[in-house]
Protein backbone atom coordinates (compact mmCIF):
# COMPACT_ATOMS: atom_id res chain seq x y z
CA UNK A 1 0.00 0.00 0.00
CA UNK A 2 1.36 3.37 -0.95
CA UNK A 3 0.08 6.89 -0.48
CA UNK A 4 1.23 7.98 -3.92
CA UNK A 5 -2.16 7.87 -5.71
CA UNK A 6 -3.68 9.91 -2.89
CA UNK A 7 -0.99 12.57 -3.07
CA UNK A 8 -1.24 12.68 -6.85
CA UNK A 9 -5.03 13.09 -6.77
CA UNK A 10 -4.73 15.77 -4.10
CA UNK A 11 -2.22 17.75 -6.14
CA UNK A 12 -4.24 17.44 -9.34
CA UNK A 13 -7.37 18.70 -7.56
CA UNK A 14 -5.38 21.64 -6.21
CA UNK A 15 -4.19 22.74 -9.69
CA UNK A 16 -5.87 26.09 -10.32
CA UNK A 17 -7.58 25.12 -13.63
CA UNK A 18 -8.95 21.90 -12.10
CA UNK A 19 -9.97 23.72 -8.93
CA UNK A 20 -11.79 26.47 -10.78
CA UNK A 21 -13.35 24.03 -13.21
CA UNK A 22 -14.75 21.87 -10.44
CA UNK A 23 -16.04 24.91 -8.58
CA UNK A 24 -17.76 26.41 -11.62
CA UNK A 25 -20.98 24.57 -10.80
CA UNK A 26 -22.53 23.74 -7.46
CA UNK A 27 -23.15 20.14 -8.51
CA UNK A 28 -19.50 19.72 -9.51
CA UNK A 29 -18.20 21.06 -6.22
CA UNK A 30 -20.51 18.95 -4.07
CA UNK A 31 -20.66 15.71 -6.08
CA UNK A 32 -17.23 15.61 -7.72
CA UNK A 33 -14.68 17.85 -6.04
CA UNK A 34 -15.48 17.15 -2.40
CA UNK A 35 -15.89 13.36 -2.87
CA UNK A 36 -12.60 13.22 -4.83
CA UNK A 37 -10.84 15.15 -2.07
CA UNK A 38 -12.18 12.63 0.41
CA UNK A 39 -11.00 9.77 -1.83
CA UNK A 40 -7.52 11.32 -1.95
CA UNK A 41 -7.54 11.39 1.85
CA UNK A 42 -8.66 7.74 1.97
CA UNK A 43 -5.63 6.80 -0.16
CA UNK A 44 -3.37 8.85 2.13
CA UNK A 45 -3.94 6.55 5.11
CA UNK A 46 -0.62 4.65 4.54
CA UNK A 47 1.15 7.91 5.44
CA UNK A 48 0.25 7.22 9.07
CA UNK A 49 2.78 4.94 10.77
CA UNK A 50 1.58 1.57 12.05
CA UNK A 51 2.00 2.66 15.68
CA UNK A 52 -0.17 5.75 15.20
CA UNK A 53 -2.88 3.60 13.62
CA UNK A 54 -2.78 1.19 16.56
CA UNK A 55 -2.99 4.06 19.03
CA UNK A 56 -5.97 5.54 17.19
CA UNK A 57 -7.66 2.15 17.04
CA UNK A 58 -7.90 2.03 20.84
CA UNK A 59 -10.03 5.17 20.71
CA UNK A 60 -11.98 4.15 17.64
CA UNK A 61 -13.86 0.97 18.49
CA UNK A 62 -15.96 -0.26 15.56
CA UNK A 63 -14.80 2.90 13.79
CA UNK A 64 -17.42 4.94 15.62
CA UNK A 65 -15.25 7.95 16.53
CA UNK A 66 -13.89 8.24 13.00
CA UNK A 67 -17.29 7.92 11.33
CA UNK A 68 -18.65 10.57 13.68
CA UNK A 69 -15.75 12.88 12.83
CA UNK A 70 -16.25 12.37 9.08
CA UNK A 71 -20.00 13.00 9.45
CA UNK A 72 -19.56 16.27 11.34
CA UNK A 73 -16.91 17.61 8.98
CA UNK A 74 -19.13 16.65 6.02
CA UNK A 75 -21.98 18.59 7.64
CA UNK A 76 -19.82 21.70 7.76
CA UNK A 77 -18.95 21.44 4.06
CA UNK A 78 -22.57 20.79 3.12
CA UNK A 79 -23.61 24.22 4.38
CA UNK A 80 -24.39 26.46 1.39
CA UNK A 81 -22.46 29.16 3.21
CA UNK A 82 -19.30 27.06 3.33
CA UNK A 83 -19.42 26.30 -0.39
CA UNK A 84 -19.74 30.03 -1.07
CA UNK A 85 -16.96 30.89 1.36
CA UNK A 86 -14.58 28.35 -0.20
CA UNK A 87 -14.90 30.20 -3.50
CA UNK A 88 -14.67 33.68 -2.05
CA UNK A 89 -11.89 33.19 0.50
CA UNK A 90 -8.56 31.49 -0.10
CA UNK A 91 -8.17 30.70 3.61
CA UNK A 92 -11.47 28.78 3.63
CA UNK A 93 -10.38 27.00 0.45
CA UNK A 94 -7.19 25.87 2.18
CA UNK A 95 -9.30 24.63 5.09
CA UNK A 96 -11.45 22.66 2.67
CA UNK A 97 -8.46 21.14 0.90
CA UNK A 98 -7.02 19.94 4.22
CA UNK A 99 -10.06 19.04 6.31
CA UNK A 100 -11.93 17.08 3.63
CA UNK A 101 -9.04 14.70 2.80
CA UNK A 102 -7.76 14.32 6.35
CA UNK A 103 -10.87 14.54 8.52
CA UNK A 104 -13.33 12.90 6.12
CA UNK A 105 -11.31 10.67 3.76
CA UNK A 106 -8.59 9.51 6.10
CA UNK A 107 -10.99 9.14 9.03
CA UNK A 108 -13.26 6.96 6.87
CA UNK A 109 -10.32 4.85 5.70
CA UNK A 110 -9.22 4.29 9.30
CA UNK A 111 -12.74 3.50 10.49
CA UNK A 112 -14.79 1.82 7.75
CA UNK A 113 -12.88 -1.50 7.81
CA UNK A 114 -13.40 -1.68 11.59
CA UNK A 115 -17.12 -0.95 11.44
CA UNK A 116 -19.48 -3.87 11.89
CA UNK A 117 -22.74 -4.58 10.12
CA UNK A 118 -24.89 -2.41 12.40
CA UNK A 119 -22.53 0.57 12.41
CA UNK A 120 -22.16 0.44 8.62
CA UNK A 121 -25.91 0.13 8.21
CA UNK A 122 -26.64 3.15 10.41
CA UNK A 123 -23.99 5.22 8.62
CA UNK A 124 -25.17 4.28 5.12
CA UNK A 125 -28.86 4.77 5.83
CA UNK A 126 -28.17 8.15 7.38
CA UNK A 127 -26.00 9.14 4.40
CA UNK A 128 -28.77 8.11 2.00
CA UNK A 129 -31.37 10.00 4.04
CA UNK A 130 -29.14 13.08 3.97
CA UNK A 131 -28.86 12.86 0.17
CA UNK A 132 -32.68 12.84 -0.03
CA UNK A 133 -33.13 15.64 2.51
CA UNK A 134 -30.52 17.96 1.00
CA UNK A 135 -31.62 17.04 -2.52
CA UNK A 136 -35.20 17.96 -1.70
CA UNK A 137 -34.10 21.23 -0.13
CA UNK A 138 -32.06 22.21 -3.20
CA UNK A 139 -34.74 21.10 -5.64
CA UNK A 140 -37.56 22.91 -3.82
CA UNK A 141 -35.87 26.09 -2.56
CA UNK A 142 -37.27 29.01 -4.57
CA UNK A 143 -34.17 31.10 -3.85
CA UNK A 144 -30.53 30.56 -4.46
CA UNK A 145 -28.82 29.18 -1.36
CA UNK A 146 -25.32 29.90 -2.69
CA UNK A 147 -24.87 33.40 -4.04
CA UNK A 148 -22.08 32.17 -6.32
CA UNK A 149 -24.21 29.62 -8.16
CA UNK A 150 -27.20 29.79 -10.49
CA UNK A 151 -30.65 28.66 -9.37
CA UNK A 152 -30.84 26.14 -12.22
CA UNK A 153 -27.57 24.58 -11.07
CA UNK A 154 -28.90 24.29 -7.52
CA UNK A 155 -32.01 22.49 -8.79
CA UNK A 156 -29.87 20.18 -10.92
CA UNK A 157 -27.81 19.33 -7.84
CA UNK A 158 -31.04 18.60 -5.97
CA UNK A 159 -32.17 16.16 -8.65
CA UNK A 160 -28.74 14.52 -8.81
CA UNK A 161 -28.70 14.05 -5.03
CA UNK A 162 -32.15 12.48 -5.27
CA UNK A 163 -30.92 10.12 -7.99
CA UNK A 164 -27.83 9.29 -5.93
CA UNK A 165 -29.97 8.52 -2.89
CA UNK A 166 -32.23 6.29 -4.98
CA UNK A 167 -29.34 4.35 -6.54
CA UNK A 168 -27.65 3.94 -3.16
CA UNK A 169 -30.90 2.67 -1.62
CA UNK A 170 -31.32 0.10 -4.39
CA UNK A 171 -27.70 -0.97 -4.03
CA UNK A 172 -28.16 -1.34 -0.28
CA UNK A 173 -31.33 -3.40 -0.73
CA UNK A 174 -29.46 -5.54 -3.26
CA UNK A 175 -26.65 -6.13 -0.80
CA UNK A 176 -29.13 -7.08 1.92
CA UNK A 177 -30.99 -9.52 -0.30
CA UNK A 178 -28.13 -11.12 -2.24
CA UNK A 179 -24.88 -10.06 -0.60
CA UNK A 180 -22.92 -11.12 2.44
CA UNK A 181 -23.86 -9.20 5.55
CA UNK A 182 -21.09 -10.35 7.87
CA UNK A 183 -18.06 -8.11 7.89
CA UNK A 184 -15.39 -10.61 8.86
CA UNK A 185 -14.40 -11.28 12.44
CA UNK A 186 -10.74 -10.41 12.00
CA UNK A 187 -11.54 -6.75 11.48
CA UNK A 188 -13.77 -6.38 14.49
CA UNK A 189 -11.31 -7.03 17.31
CA UNK B 1 -10.93 -0.21 27.61
CA UNK B 2 -11.55 0.67 23.95
CA UNK B 3 -15.29 1.09 24.56
CA UNK B 4 -14.91 3.81 27.17
CA UNK B 5 -12.11 5.49 25.25
CA UNK B 6 -14.22 5.46 22.09
CA UNK B 7 -17.12 6.99 24.01
CA UNK B 8 -14.82 9.69 25.35
CA UNK B 9 -13.29 10.38 21.93
CA UNK B 10 -16.75 10.50 20.33
CA UNK B 11 -18.02 12.96 22.94
CA UNK B 12 -15.01 15.20 22.36
CA UNK B 13 -15.48 15.01 18.59
CA UNK B 14 -19.17 15.79 19.01
CA UNK B 15 -18.39 18.82 21.18
CA UNK B 16 -15.73 20.13 18.79
CA UNK B 17 -17.97 19.45 15.79
CA UNK B 18 -20.92 21.28 17.34
CA UNK B 19 -18.71 24.22 18.22
CA UNK B 20 -17.40 24.34 14.63
CA UNK B 21 -20.91 24.17 13.19
CA UNK B 22 -22.02 26.92 15.55
CA UNK B 23 -19.08 29.10 14.53
CA UNK B 24 -19.71 28.42 10.82
CA UNK B 25 -23.37 29.47 11.10
CA UNK B 26 -23.13 32.42 13.52
CA UNK B 27 -24.67 30.31 16.27
CA UNK B 28 -27.05 28.36 13.99
CA UNK B 29 -28.58 31.63 12.78
CA UNK B 30 -27.20 31.91 9.23
CA UNK B 31 -26.82 28.85 6.99
CA UNK B 32 -26.48 30.73 3.70
CA UNK B 33 -24.21 33.61 2.74
CA UNK B 34 -27.29 35.79 2.12
CA UNK B 35 -28.50 35.18 5.69
CA UNK B 36 -24.97 35.92 6.91
CA UNK B 37 -24.95 39.22 5.03
CA UNK B 38 -28.25 40.27 6.60
CA UNK B 39 -27.17 39.27 10.07
CA UNK B 40 -23.83 41.07 9.75
CA UNK B 41 -25.49 44.25 8.51
CA UNK B 42 -28.17 44.18 11.23
CA UNK B 43 -25.59 43.67 13.96
CA UNK B 44 -23.00 46.06 12.60
CA UNK B 45 -24.14 48.73 10.14
CA UNK B 46 -21.60 49.26 7.36
CA UNK B 47 -20.51 52.62 6.00
CA UNK B 48 -21.30 53.05 2.33
CA UNK B 49 -18.30 54.11 0.20
CA UNK B 50 -18.30 57.76 -0.88
CA UNK B 51 -18.19 57.07 -4.61
CA UNK B 52 -19.44 59.44 -7.29
CA UNK B 53 -22.05 57.85 -9.55
CA UNK B 54 -23.37 59.08 -12.86
CA UNK B 55 -27.11 59.77 -12.92
CA UNK B 56 -29.67 59.21 -15.65
CA UNK B 57 -29.23 62.76 -16.91
CA UNK B 58 -25.48 62.23 -17.25
CA UNK B 59 -24.89 64.33 -14.12
CA UNK B 60 -22.43 63.46 -11.35
CA UNK B 61 -24.21 62.00 -8.34
CA UNK B 62 -21.93 61.78 -5.30
CA UNK B 63 -23.29 59.34 -2.70
CA UNK B 64 -22.01 61.75 -0.06
CA UNK B 65 -24.53 64.32 -1.34
CA UNK B 66 -27.34 61.99 -0.29
CA UNK B 67 -26.21 61.94 3.34
CA UNK B 68 -28.88 63.18 5.70
CA UNK B 69 -31.60 61.21 3.89
CA UNK B 70 -32.86 57.70 4.36
CA UNK B 71 -32.09 55.76 1.20
CA UNK B 72 -33.70 52.68 -0.26
CA UNK B 73 -31.12 51.21 -2.62
CA UNK B 74 -31.36 48.39 -5.13
CA UNK B 75 -28.82 46.96 -7.53
CA UNK B 76 -30.05 46.08 -11.02
CA UNK B 77 -29.26 46.07 -14.69
CA UNK B 78 -31.61 47.58 -17.24
CA UNK B 79 -31.78 44.50 -19.50
CA UNK B 80 -32.97 42.37 -16.57
CA UNK B 81 -36.14 40.62 -17.69
CA UNK B 82 -37.27 39.33 -14.28
CA UNK B 83 -37.18 40.82 -10.83
CA UNK B 84 -35.49 44.11 -11.69
CA UNK B 85 -38.55 45.18 -13.64
CA UNK B 86 -40.89 44.10 -10.85
CA UNK B 87 -38.68 45.94 -8.42
CA UNK B 88 -38.92 48.95 -10.70
CA UNK B 89 -42.68 49.16 -10.27
CA UNK B 90 -42.26 48.53 -6.54
CA UNK B 91 -39.90 51.47 -6.30
CA UNK B 92 -42.42 53.63 -8.16
CA UNK B 93 -45.02 52.68 -5.56
CA UNK B 94 -42.59 53.39 -2.72
CA UNK B 95 -41.95 56.75 -4.35
CA UNK B 96 -45.66 57.50 -4.02
CA UNK B 97 -45.86 56.28 -0.44
CA UNK B 98 -42.83 58.32 0.55
CA UNK B 99 -43.78 61.44 -1.41
CA UNK B 100 -43.85 63.66 1.70
CA UNK B 101 -40.48 62.51 3.02
CA UNK B 102 -39.02 62.82 -0.47
CA UNK B 103 -40.33 66.37 -0.85
CA UNK B 104 -38.82 67.22 2.56
CA UNK B 105 -35.53 65.73 1.32
CA UNK B 106 -35.57 63.21 4.13
CA UNK B 107 -35.74 60.15 1.94
CA UNK B 108 -34.74 59.05 -1.55
CA UNK B 109 -34.66 55.95 -3.74
CA UNK B 110 -31.52 54.92 -5.55
CA UNK B 111 -31.15 52.21 -8.20
CA UNK B 112 -27.54 51.38 -8.97
CA UNK B 113 -26.66 49.48 -12.14
CA UNK B 114 -24.00 46.79 -11.85
CA UNK B 115 -23.74 46.66 -15.65
CA UNK B 116 -22.30 50.14 -16.30
CA UNK B 117 -20.82 49.14 -19.66
CA UNK B 118 -24.30 48.75 -21.12
CA UNK B 119 -26.35 50.97 -18.81
CA UNK B 120 -25.49 54.42 -20.07
CA UNK B 121 -27.51 57.40 -18.80
CA UNK B 122 -29.91 56.96 -21.74
CA UNK B 123 -30.71 53.38 -20.66
CA UNK B 124 -31.08 54.45 -17.04
CA UNK B 125 -33.53 57.18 -18.00
CA UNK B 126 -35.50 54.69 -20.09
CA UNK B 127 -35.64 52.31 -17.11
CA UNK B 128 -37.07 55.05 -14.87
CA UNK B 129 -39.60 55.90 -17.54
CA UNK B 130 -40.57 52.25 -18.03
CA UNK B 131 -41.02 51.84 -14.30
CA UNK B 132 -43.25 54.94 -14.23
CA UNK B 133 -41.04 56.96 -11.95
CA UNK B 134 -42.66 60.23 -10.84
CA UNK B 135 -39.28 61.89 -11.33
CA UNK B 136 -38.74 63.36 -7.89
CA UNK B 137 -36.51 61.51 -5.43
CA UNK B 138 -35.69 58.36 -7.39
CA UNK B 139 -32.23 58.22 -8.90
CA UNK B 140 -31.01 55.61 -11.33
CA UNK B 141 -27.24 55.71 -11.60
CA UNK B 142 -24.16 53.78 -12.64
CA UNK B 143 -20.64 53.65 -11.21
CA UNK B 144 -18.14 55.23 -13.58
CA UNK B 145 -15.20 52.92 -13.01
CA UNK B 146 -14.55 49.31 -12.13
CA UNK B 147 -12.98 50.11 -8.75
CA UNK B 148 -16.10 52.01 -7.65
CA UNK B 149 -18.32 49.13 -8.75
CA UNK B 150 -16.15 46.70 -6.78
CA UNK B 151 -16.26 48.92 -3.69
CA UNK B 152 -20.05 49.20 -3.91
CA UNK B 153 -20.55 45.45 -4.39
CA UNK B 154 -18.25 44.77 -1.48
CA UNK B 155 -19.89 47.26 0.89
CA UNK B 156 -23.45 46.23 0.02
CA UNK B 157 -22.61 42.52 -0.19
CA UNK B 158 -23.90 42.28 -3.75
CA UNK B 159 -22.91 39.20 -5.73
CA UNK B 160 -23.50 39.07 -9.47
CA UNK B 161 -22.88 36.06 -11.70
CA UNK B 162 -23.41 35.69 -15.43
CA UNK B 163 -26.28 33.32 -16.21
CA UNK B 164 -24.72 32.17 -19.49
CA UNK B 165 -27.57 33.70 -21.51
CA UNK B 166 -26.17 37.22 -21.62
CA UNK B 167 -27.90 38.17 -18.38
CA UNK B 168 -27.04 38.00 -14.69
CA UNK B 169 -28.29 36.36 -11.53
CA UNK B 170 -27.80 38.52 -8.46
CA UNK B 171 -28.91 38.62 -4.86
CA UNK B 172 -31.60 41.22 -5.37
CA UNK B 173 -32.73 43.00 -2.22
CA UNK B 174 -33.87 46.35 -0.89
CA UNK B 175 -30.95 47.89 0.97
CA UNK B 176 -31.67 50.53 3.62
CA UNK B 177 -29.06 53.26 4.20
CA UNK B 178 -29.53 55.61 7.15
CA UNK B 179 -28.91 59.39 7.11
CA UNK B 180 -25.39 58.79 8.44
CA UNK B 181 -24.61 56.86 5.25
CA UNK B 182 -24.56 53.41 6.81
CA UNK B 183 -26.16 50.27 5.39
CA UNK B 184 -28.44 49.24 8.26
CA UNK B 185 -30.82 46.66 6.84
CA UNK B 186 -31.21 44.18 3.99
CA UNK B 187 -34.81 43.40 3.05
CA UNK B 188 -36.30 40.83 0.65
CA UNK B 189 -36.67 42.35 -2.79
CA UNK B 190 -40.36 41.39 -2.87
CA UNK B 191 -41.22 42.85 0.53
CA UNK B 192 -41.39 46.63 -0.08
CA UNK B 193 -43.84 46.97 2.80
CA UNK B 194 -41.04 45.89 5.18
CA UNK B 195 -38.75 48.54 3.69
CA UNK B 196 -41.49 51.11 4.16
CA UNK B 197 -41.90 50.10 7.81
CA UNK B 198 -38.15 50.44 8.51
CA UNK B 199 -38.13 53.84 6.84
CA UNK B 200 -41.23 55.11 8.64
CA UNK B 201 -39.66 54.03 11.92
CA UNK B 202 -36.51 55.94 11.04
CA UNK B 203 -38.40 59.01 9.88
CA UNK B 204 -40.67 59.13 12.93
CA UNK B 205 -39.73 62.13 15.08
Amino acid sequence: MTARPGLLLWLVLALPPVRHGLEAAMSLQMLVQIPLLALAGWWLLPLLPRRALDAIADWNRSGISGLLLATLVAMVWMLPRSMDAAIESFAVEVLKFTSVPLLIGMALAASWPRAGFVVRGVFLVEAIATAFRVGWLYEAAPQRLCTNYLLGDQQLLGRLLFALGAVASLWLVGRLVWGRTDVGERMLR
Amino acid sequence: MPALRTLLASLLILAAGSATLAAATDGFRAFTSEAARRLAVAEQPRPVPAVVLQGSGGEALPLAALRGRWLLVNFFYTRCPTYCSIQGSEFARLQDELADAIAARKAALLSISFDPAHDEPRELAAYLERSRSRGEGWFAARPTDAADLRALKQAFGVSVIADGLGGFEHNAAILVVDPAGRLVSVIDWDAPEDALRVLRQGLAP
